[in-house]
């Protein structure tokens, strides 16, 4: 779309007086301003985060590491060097030097089991004999996000994505490591370079606390603390605690008078409360400078270096409070004024926490968050291993200019090919193994990627939109699990895990955005431009004076300004007009009397439209603009007629959650639509605002468990294990939501017509009844695909596997063995051929001799065994793909996939959207069903004693709502703070001849006199989970036992036995079954013969004692096997267990 | 109408549903079962028959009766369906099972009463199994409109329909069946989606069977009954709520005089009503109306889904009816017949 082209239609509604419409006229309420959303998620889509993230570290971050480590030099040769000045992400390509088609899709890498990634190009300068030369140099391969910018997928029709097997609703933002898809979850942090003041109760301490980071990567933590009374600087630099007026001193200011003024201002109370402290400092003779660096210095932790001269503690102390304390505090030359400020506001902070309770931060403040995305965790991981691989570069230059030599001249060129692939290597195993161990960075973070799980379309998505929390799990504390209200519209309010990660784990609304880094510089220009003035500037009286705001740029004071309203509001307007970017955020806090400008990334901020005098900005015109498709929403930020704001800056706005609600004056933003403060997950569910809140929570977690379409190339995918129902439908009910994410087009589950009554008695405790004729036709039928992997190798040895046909019968020649049916020529078994158990489906055979090394015959003539792949699961099933393939490292692979189709039956879990979940009671056949009028029969009974005390009165507005669309013939919408009324159902229900709440007259199936009662009876979208009988039933009579003890083995993979524990035994001792107990603890375990000796008491075996050398008094007993090798290790450990044998 | 017949229909219960009219209920009154009683009362009258669906008044009988027929009519008169499927080839997107599960709720033609049932180790023979072929193979056309995005320019064959079973006579079949070819009773159901290169090929094999083993043997798409409404206006309908209370009611049941504005009961027409009960939401109506329905008067549906014209599946209904009870007459006569000590076989064999 070209700007110029839309730009007059814009102006004209934009335009003061327009159409001859002057301000007085009635205005049109904005209709469908909702489809600003969809406009939304079209420019960001529902993960925007995590690409985002990805392409600023593709883009931009890592280029700057590259600058910021861009050379290497020689110890040996001080002429040599070596630098980078450009690196480049290319094209995902196919890894493999002699390919001719170097293009790759994801779909391939998923299905090769190899990583999706793409070269990194450096470009480098360096010096070869006299000569400069330029170069560029592949130094690794990058895993590529799916979707990002440097993603093959990305801006592609549907036909195009068809074509790479590709699903056009599938969001991207994960990775295809090893063929397996790794997402990199969002991790909420605590944010960074911000004062936080805390109160403990128990001790009585107020503490402030700033957690530094700078680019460089380093991490520190710097406290000011009251202990007695007293404030205190304290860091992990430093053994003890520095007096804060010490502090103060070594960073410059050395009167007390100023002192004083920077900490306590004016203010009387916390002169007095201060004054102590500079009581301290002249107790401990400290009154320069000099003699505070000293002090300071004497309890430094001293990196001792191995080269150089020890140096005075003065020097280690400035070095010290340089570089090390609060680092994210710029000191130019000796500059230690704004870092002195900055310690200076931690006190003050610290005194005011001290006088009100209330001046303390709130930790869990969502304000106080920052996420942490794929991108900030690849950017410490290349760092990291770029770091790695400069230093083995450097040593592998200086061994080679170390040889004075040479024949040739040399080429760092040739050094750089042969480094290896440290850098993908680093990449995969990060990705594959989830563990980012920076040593470099002192962190040490396990499970930071999981996979991606594929069970439905909806668990896909809502782990894409997840956040991990870093709080340990076993911790009892509520705050961080509890909601927060600042949480509103920004993370989901129902969406989380029941349990110990309750809380914890959460996950993003509909409309959020995670910002990125934004460069501060032209901020803080263009806050000095608006009249702040400079902070090096003013002294304690000015900054705390009445009406001074002092002003933040990412947590370091910049400067002073007296009129902060009109600050904020010029900068805002600058922001509306684009001259800085739209995620900067500025607000104000009166508590502090500060300003604080906002630029870093991983802040959590979503779009609202602006409100000006009384009328939202955007405007009806507007919205028919974007319904013809002229405009996208980058066009509405564009024109300042929404914006992004943050936590932080919500606080400073008013915000109206409707139109109507607008109070003209003070309402400063409109709510674009109330029910994006819920998630993609929330969002499936019909009325949620008439359910009890808990119920939301558990379809949250149900519907991630829901079998369905999963993606619209399920077809094409071979996953461990994937479901698929075989007539998904789109609800009746629908959501705005439901059509946004696509869960209209990839659904799982159907519209079941349900009677709401007690049938049968085999419908309690949330059991569902199904009608068998509804399970004939197809309803909750759903394939279960499996996955079989098996390689076929070649050895070091020259050996290597392979496959063969099916051998002849021995008892039968000339026919193939049972077992074997299905092998076809090839050794694999034809695809669309029934699987039975103990089946051979892949005929491999090994050599016998792979693992021996010496071996040098001809790899042809090798013994072979057979190595075959069996059909384990007790229910036959149908191969339904077979895929011959080779890996990145050239050995064959070979995936089977073995389907089984599954109708319901007894015990099947299924769920409606509203939490309630229930096993199949009961199959009842058709004609015992109960009918209506038109001769209908319910697919399901539900038991209506799920409703008093679950309360989820969404399910029977969800009933009513469907059954009028039915009747209708539309689908009707139950979006939450929205959706279709009850009184308009109603009516639709009387217009059709049905009775106005939904009730119908029934007729008993099996007598055919009508009910007593009438049945609340329609339609309601039910899901089929993934717990399955047929997965999980499990008996044993008689089985395998571990070789260890001979006791029963364990676990249904295992056909283990049941196991009768601890609580059981204590039952039948308490009874006095002790035949019973020995049956069940000895005999039908583990019972093993022993013959002991009367006489010494240990075992012998034969009826003869080898310590007595004698059979006399031998006798036979029986005994767990367990016992008897609790004895043998007992006397191995020179113990002896004696059996003292009596008659009884 | 006897208000012993009426089952009531009040606002949030159903009253006298079931039937009381049972000999000794009522004291001082012969309710004995009685032939010619019974023959008086009863009476079939067919309303609406069409080729696919018949309605029909079924009068004076109790609902087991009645609800005896829509059951047996459910699971238990035999139709013929596809019950085997031979699998050669199958490209297509849908898997075998599944292919194999549409396919068999295809309804057919063939008359039931012209084969007999296939027991589980019964060889097939041309008496109890009806063979189909089933092949297809989509292709490109050759001449198809280069911008188009329409399957069914752009290939050939790109559905395949219930149309394309072909039937392959066995034995005598040919004779048998000469008047009526075995085929689907509607040419047009989508089995499955084919694209270029996909393709089908199988062997079909139709028995005979039950609704109760499998829905694809239930003859009918419905079959059931409702009771006839009864409304009785009890007290004059106040003017100026005539219009109200016409519209409470199905269109048609309630009859308004044009000029006094006079509410009556359309006796011809009540059985139009759906009984939404809605006149009994308004509290303005309370006392003027009394809902019920009758209770021996039963408004039978029956959609054929099947060889049954719908105007035969209650005769098939009730043969099927007579012969349990043949049964059931010969095993209470075994019964009777028996020693006092020795075990009574019940049934044919």
């Amino acid at each position: 779309m070209e700007p110029a082209d839309e730009g007059s239609e814009w102006n004209d509604i934009t335009g003061a007086n327009w159409h001859g419409l002057s301000l007085t006229d009635p205005i049109k309420s904005v209709q469908d301003k909702w489809l600003l959303l969809p406009a939304f998620l079209k420019v960001k889509g529902l993960v925007k985060q995590h690409i985002d993230s990805f392409n600023y570290f593709v883009e931009t971050d890592i280029k700057n590491i590259v600058k910021a480590n861009n050379k290497v030099t020689s110890d040996v040769d001080p002429r040599f060097w070596l630098k980078y000045t450009n690196i480049v992400v290319g094209m995902p390509d196919r890894n493999e030097p002699n390919a001719i088609e170097k293009k790759v899709t994801p779909n391939e890498c998923r299905l090769r089991d190899i990583t999706y990634s793409a070269p990194i190009m450096v470009t480098i300068h360096y010096t070869r004999g006299k000569n400069i030369v330029q170069r560029t140099v592949n130094i690794g391969r990058l895993p590529i996000m799916l979707r990002s910018s440097r993603c093959v997928l990305t801006n592609k029709t549907d036909p195009e994505l068809a074509r790479m097997t590709e699903c056009p609703l599938d969001p991207g933002g994960y990775f295809v490591v090893k063929g397996t898809e790794k997402v990199i979850l969002v991790q909420e942090q605590l944010s960074k370079n911000r004062i936080i003041v805390e109160l403990d109760t128990v001790k009585g301490i107020v503490q402030a606390s700033c957690t530094s980071s700078t680019h460089g990567g380093l991490k520190s933590k710097t406290y000011v603390i009251t202990k007695k009374g007293k404030i205190y600087l304290r860091h992990n630099c430093t053994h003890e605690d520095i007096p804060i007026v010490i502090a103060l001193k070594a960073l410059g200011i050395q009167s007390d008078k100023e002192i004083l003024l920077l900490t306590a201002g004016n203010t009387d109370s916390y002169k007095a409360a201060f004054s102590a402290n500079l009581e301290e400092a002249a107790k401990l003779g400290v009154f320069t400078r000099q003699q505070a660096l000293e002090y300071i210095g004497s309890r430094v932790k001293v990196n001792r270096r191995v080269v150089g001269p020890r140096r005075p503690a003065w020097e280690e102390a400035l070095e010290a409070m340089a570089t090390i304390v609060l680092a994210h505090v710029p000191v130019n030359g000796l500059d230690f004024r704004p870092k002195a400020i900055f310690v200076a506001t931690m006190t003050r902070r610290v005194l005011m926490a001290m006088e009100d309770e209330k001046m303390v931060d709130d930790r869990d403040y969502v304000g106080n968050k920052r996420l942490e995305l794929a991108g900030q965790l690849l950017a410490l991981l290349f760092e990291d291993l770029f770091k790695t691989y400069n230093t083995n570069l450097k040593s592998a230059i200086d061994k080679v200019l170390k040889k004075d030599s040479r024949t040739n001249e040399f080429d760092a060129f040739n050094t750089m090919q042969l480094q290896g692939d440290h850098l993908t290597a680093g990449f995969t195993r990060a990705i594959s193994t989830g563990n980012w161990s920076l040593k470099r960075f002192k962190m040490e973070r396990a499970g930071v990627t999981h996979v991606l799980s594929r069970l439905s379309f909806i668990s896909a998505l809502g782990m894409m939109t997840r956040i991990s929390s870093q709080f340990e799990k076993t911790r009892k504390v509520s705050g961080p699990r509890a909601l927060q209200p600042s949480q509103w519209g920004m993370l989901c309010p129902s969406d989380t895990p029941e349990g110990e990660a309750c809380g914890l784990v959460k996950n993003l609304a509909l409309m959020t955005h995670i910002t990125t880094d934004v460069e501060e510089e032209p901020i803080i220009r263009l806050a000095f431009m608006l009249g702040v003035e400079d902070i090096s500037l003013a002294t304690g009286t000015e900054i705390y004076g009445p009406h001074t705001f002092v002003v933040n740029v990412n947590g370091t004071i910049i400067g002073l300004t007296r009129y902060p309203a009109r600050f904020v509001h010029q900068f805002r307007c600058l922001r509306r007009a684009r001259r800085v970017s739209e995620f900067v955020s500025v607000y104000v806090n009166h508590h502090h009397k500060a300003v604080h400008i906002a630029s870093d990334g991983g802040r959590i901020c979503r779009p609202m439209i602006i409100v000006e005098g009384g009328r939202p900005r955007v405007r009806a015109e507007h919205i028919e603009l974007l319904k013809k498709g002229s405009v996208t929403f980058d066009d509405f930020l564009r024109k300042g007629l929404v914006e992004y704001l943050d936590v932080n800056e919500e606080n400073d706005t008013y915000i109206a959650l409707y139109e109507s609600e607008i109070v003209p004056s003070t309402t400063t933003h409109l709510e674009i639509e109330p029910f994006t403060l819920l998630g993609a997950v929330a969002g499936l569910i019909p009325y949620p605002h008439h359910n009890q809140s808990p119920r939301n929570t558990y379809q949250c977690a149900m519907g991630k468990q829901a079998i369905g379409a999963i993606a619209y190339n399920q077809l094409n995918r071979i996953d461990t294990l994937l479901y698929l129902s075989v007539y998904p439908q789109q609800p009746m009910v629908k959501t705005r939501t439901i059509e946004l994410i696509g869960y209209d087009r990839l659904p799982a589950g159907q519209n079941a017509t349900v009677a709401v009554m007690s049938y049968s008695g085999y419908d309690i405790e949330d059991a569902l009844i199904l009608n068998k004729a509804s399970l004939d036709r197809g309803y909750g039928r759903c394939q279960v695909l499996r996955k079989n992997t098996s390689m076929i190798r070649k050895y070091p040895n020259g050996t290597y596997d392979r496959l063969a046909d099916a051998p002849p019968d021995e008892n039968n020649s000339g026919q193939v063995a049972k077992k074997y049916d299905i092998i076809q020529m090839d050794g694999l078994a034809g695809v669309g051929e029934r699987v039975d158990p103990g089946d051979v489906y892949v005929n491999k055979q090994s050599p016998t001799n792979a693992a021996d090394n010496s071996f040098s015959g001809q790899a042809a003539t090798v013994p072979y065994r057979n190595t075959p792949m069996t059909y384990k699961s007790p229910v036959a099933g149908n191969i339904d793909k077979i895929l011959i393939s080779d890996t990145e490292n050239d050995q064959t692979l070979i995936k089977v996939l073995i389907r089984q189709t599954r109708r319901p039956e007894l015990g099947d879990k299924f769920s409606s959207r509203h939490g309630q979940k229930g096993v199949c009671g009961l199959i009842v056949n058709q004609e015992d069903m109960p009918f209506n009028d038109q001769g209908i029969n319910p697919d399901t009974i539900m038991n209506p004693h799920g409703f008093p005390s679950r309360m989820t009165v969404g399910k029977m507005i969800e009933l009513l709502a469907g059954k009028a669309g039915v009747l209708s013939g539309n689908l009707q919408y139950g979006t939450a703070f929205g959706g279709s009324k009850v009184e308009d159902m109603s009516r639709i229900l009387v217009e059709h001849g049905f009775s106005y709440a939904g009730k119908d007259m029934l007729t008993s199936g099996i007598t055919g006199e009508p009910l007593e009662a009438y049945v609340y009876f329609g339609p309601i979208y039910y899901q089929k989970l993934k717990h399955m009988v047929m997965d999980k039933m499990h008996a044993r009579a008689r089985g395998p036992r571990a070789t260890l003890t001979r006791q029963p083995t364990e676990g249904r993979s295992r056909e283990g036995g049941l196991r009768l524990g601890e609580m059981e035994r204590d039952c039948l001792i308490g009874y006095g079954a002790t035949q019973l107990l020995l049956e069940r603890l000895m005999i039908s375990s583990d019972k093993f013969e022993v013959n002991a000796c009367g006489k010494c008491g240990l075992m012998g075996y034969n009826g003869w004692c080898t310590y007595c050398k004698s059979s006399k008094q031998m006798a036979q007993l029986t005994i767990p096997y367990a016992a008897k090798l609790l004895f043998q290790e007992l006397m191995a450990m020179n113990v002896v267990p004696r059996l003292i044998l009596d008659d009884a | 109408m006897d208000a012993r017949r009426l089952v009531g229909i009040h606002a949030e219960r159903v009253t006298d549903v079931s039937s009381r009219d049972f000999p000794g209920h009522y004291p001082d009154e012969d309710h004995s079962w009685n032939l010619k009683k019974f023959r008086k009362n009863l009476t079939v009258q067919v309303r609406r028959v069409s080729q696919r669906s018949i309605d029909f008044d079924l009068v004076g009988v109790d609902a087991s009766i009645a609800n005896a027929f829509r059951r047996i009519i459910i699971a238990e008169v035999p139709t013929i369906c596809i019950e085997h499927v031979y699998v050669y080839n199958n490209t297509s997107v849908i898997v075998d099972e599944i292919l194999a599960q549409r396919i068999g709720l295809i309804p057919l033609n063939i008359d039931p009463k012209k084969m007999e049932m296939k027991e589980a180790d019964d060889e097939s023979t041309d008496r109890n199994t009806m063979v189909f072929e089933l092949a297809l193979e989509c292709t490109r056309k050759k001449d198809a409109p280069k911008d188009t995005t329409d399957p069914a320019l752009l290939y050939e064959n790109h559905e395949l329909l219930s149309g394309h079973l072909v039937w392959t006579p066995a034995g005598e079949q040919n004779e048998v069946f000469r008047d009526k070819p075995p085929a689907p009773t509607n040419p047009n159901i989508v089995i499955a989606k084919l694209r270029p290169g996909q393709g089908i090929q199988m062997t079909l094999h139709a028995v005979k069977g039950f609704g109760k083993d499998h829905a694809k043997f239930n003859p009918a798409a419905t079959a059931s009954y409702r009771l006839l409404p009864h409304i009785t206006i009890k007290k004059p309908i106040p003017v100026h709520l005539a219009e109200k209370f016409q519209k409470c009611f199905s269109p048609g049941v309630i009859r308004v005089d044009p000029r006094t504005k006079a509410v009556s009961v359309d006796e011809e027409n009540k059985r139009r009503d759906t009984v939404s009960r809605e006149v009994l939401r308004h509290p303005e109506f309370d006392g003027y109306v009394e809902l019920s329905r009758v209770r021996d008067f039963f408004l039978f549906n029956i959609e054929s889904e099947s060889a049954y014209l719908p105007q035969e599946l209650l005769p098939e209904a009730i043969s099927v009816f007579r012969g349990k009870l043949s049964s059931i007459r010969r095993a209470a006569q075994a019964l009777l017949e028996a020693p006092a000590d020795e075990d009574v076989v019940m049934g044919d064999s």
